[in-house]
């Protein structure tokens, strides 16, 4: 395999991108990719809590075989520079569920770069990001859906939310839909927004101290990405690793 | 209990705060049901969020002393911690977050501020179970999020749950009878006398109909104009408002 050059922010996948960290990963990483294929009828589960005080790259290329599923579950929460990346290739009547969290503060760029492919008829996918961020972090998902002429009846569907803390923090959401069917469902939305400050108030007024009550509205708030996941043991070993990484946060 | 002495406080910080309370002195000892009426944008709903410490509400002059300690000297939680119950007008939706984990949050960290042990998740049902008994409520809608889809009455009785279940010596409680049906009012009247009527218990009840005075019988009635007390009597002032209207009886 030859190796990479690295990428720089023109191109519109790295717009958002921590460059210096990803100078500090080197061409190297541009190259490792995972390779998942999922034949026709079968199921995977991806879950991971990546992010740490040193840049990271993971690339992923699923390949979903006719009526396969495949859901990925991610927390980034790191310090430094986070990249997942998911490239899927859907066929017919195969379904893509991800559900992404990002949180952190300091120097931490945490990002999701998702493009999925609806290759063939009713295929179905479903993301969900949640971001929080605080000091001058910052959270990215880049979502590009590809739905090919002949791939009708896909039912598309992404959605972004940010809850940044304090000023200086930030989120960007570019998502990008390329449809080249006619008889398809493609939603999509993003939103940032603060702490919701009457319920913090509220919270405190039974009692409840400004750093309980910001975690368990955060952890409401980032619930939303891990709804479509079942084994309750992951799904809490993915909260409680974004809720760790909320300590030290500003109140 | 509650020595509240020239009281004056503003809304809106910035350039151009508004003032509201213009001197208020109110004294409510243990014991005492002390209702408050008062025309409309007569400082009512202030005095309930300057005693709640709601962000936005400066105090310019004057003092709070609950059970000894400066009331205004510490935060909202802290408040709660000391004894203080505020039952809101308006009860804030906290979607994601359950009422039964929202207030084990909020009782636990009162007992721990207090230096008492936690209750335990069972503990914590049984009591829940109790209170909403005494309001009528069924459990399941403690089950489900705080507030979310509840109907206006709903939220109401539901306040009373929660202050039920958080057993405070003093409550403010701000309109708790607007949007409550007949039958509603009944049960909520009951509640807060079997909650709330004890030697070492007070409230401070603000209303503006007489039919929960008819339930809950206030040892005292105050009028509240212009951001001041302008009468104190018995039962029976609140008696002559109903029949004669604030400006008959204040002239």
């Amino acid at each position: 395999m030859t190796t990479a050059t690295l990428p720089t922010r023109r191109d519109e996948a790295w717009r958002y991108a921590d460059m210096d960290g990803l100078a500090r990963l080197g061409a190297g990483a541009l190259d490792q990719w995972q390779a998942i294929d999922v034949p026709a009828g079968d199921s995977v589960t991806r879950c991971m809590v990546v992010g740490s005080d040193a840049p990271e790259l993971h690339r992923f290329r699923v390949q979903l075989g006719e009526g396969a599923r495949a859901a990925f579950f991610v927390t980034i929460a790191g310090g430094d520079y986070t990249r997942v990346e998911i490239e899927v290739r859907l066929a017919r009547g195969a379904h893509f569920e991800f559900g992404g969290v990002t949180i952190g503060g300091g120097a931490a760029t945490c990002e999701f770069v998702t493009q999925v492919t609806h290759a063939e008829p009713e295929a179905t996918s479903n993301q969900t990001v949640r971001s929080v961020h605080w000091n001058t972090g910052t959270g990215n998902f880049l979502g590009e859906i590809k739905v090919a002429r002949h791939a009708q009846k896909t039912d598309a569907a992404q959605d972004f939310k940010a809850l940044l803390l304090e000023a200086g923090a930030s989120a960007n959401a570019v998502p990008q839909l390329e449809i080249f069917a006619d008889d398809v469902k493609c939603a999509h939305g993003a939103t940032v927004g603060e702490l919701d400050e009457a319920a913090r108030y509220y919270m405190m007024a039974r009692g409840v101290d400004p750093a309980t009550a910001q975690r368990l509205l955060v952890q409401a708030f980032i619930g939303d990405a891990f709804v479509g996941l079942e084994d309750e043991a992951e799904r809490e070993r993915l909260l409680d690793a974004a809720l760790a990484a909320l300590e030290g946060a500003k109140l | 209990m509650l020595e509240i002495t020239n009281l004056h406080a503003t809304v809106g910080g910035g350039d151009n705060p508004k003032p509201i309370l213009k001197g208020l002195t109110l004294s409510v000892p243990p014991g005492e049901i002390h209702a408050i009426m008062g025309p409309n944008g007569a400082g009512k709903s202030t005095l309930s969020n300057v005693l709640g410490g709601k962000p936005g509400y400066d105090v310019t002059e004057g003092s709070v002393t609950f059970r000894g300690q400066d009331l205004l000297a510490l935060e909202p939680h802290e408040r709660a911690a000391a004894g203080l119950f505020l039952g809101f007008q308006y009860p804030v939706e906290i979607p994601g977050v359950s009422n039964v984990q929202f207030l084990r949050e909020a009782l636990n960290a009162q007992r721990k501020a207090r230096g008492e042990e936690p209750l335990s998740g069972g503990e914590f049902l049984k009591l829940a179970k109790d209170k909403a008994a005494l309001l009528k409520m069924d459990m399941e809608m403690l089950k489900r999020q705080v507030n979310v889809g509840f109907s206006g009455g709903e939220k109401k009785r539901a306040e009373m749950v929660q202050m039920g279940i958080l057993d405070p010596a003093f409550a403010v409680l701000d309109e708790t009878d607007s949007g409550l049906d007949i039958d509603a009012l009944r049960i909520v009247g009951a509640g807060i006398n079997s909650i709330m009527r004890a030697p070492d218990k007070a409230v401070l009840l603000i209303t503006h109909y007489q039919r929960l005075l008819d339930v809950v019988k206030p040892d005292k009635v105050s009028i509240l104009a212009d951001g001041r007390i302008v009468e104190t009597g018995g039962p029976e002032l609140a008696l002559r408002l109903e029949a004669e209207g604030y400006d008959a009886v204040m002239a």
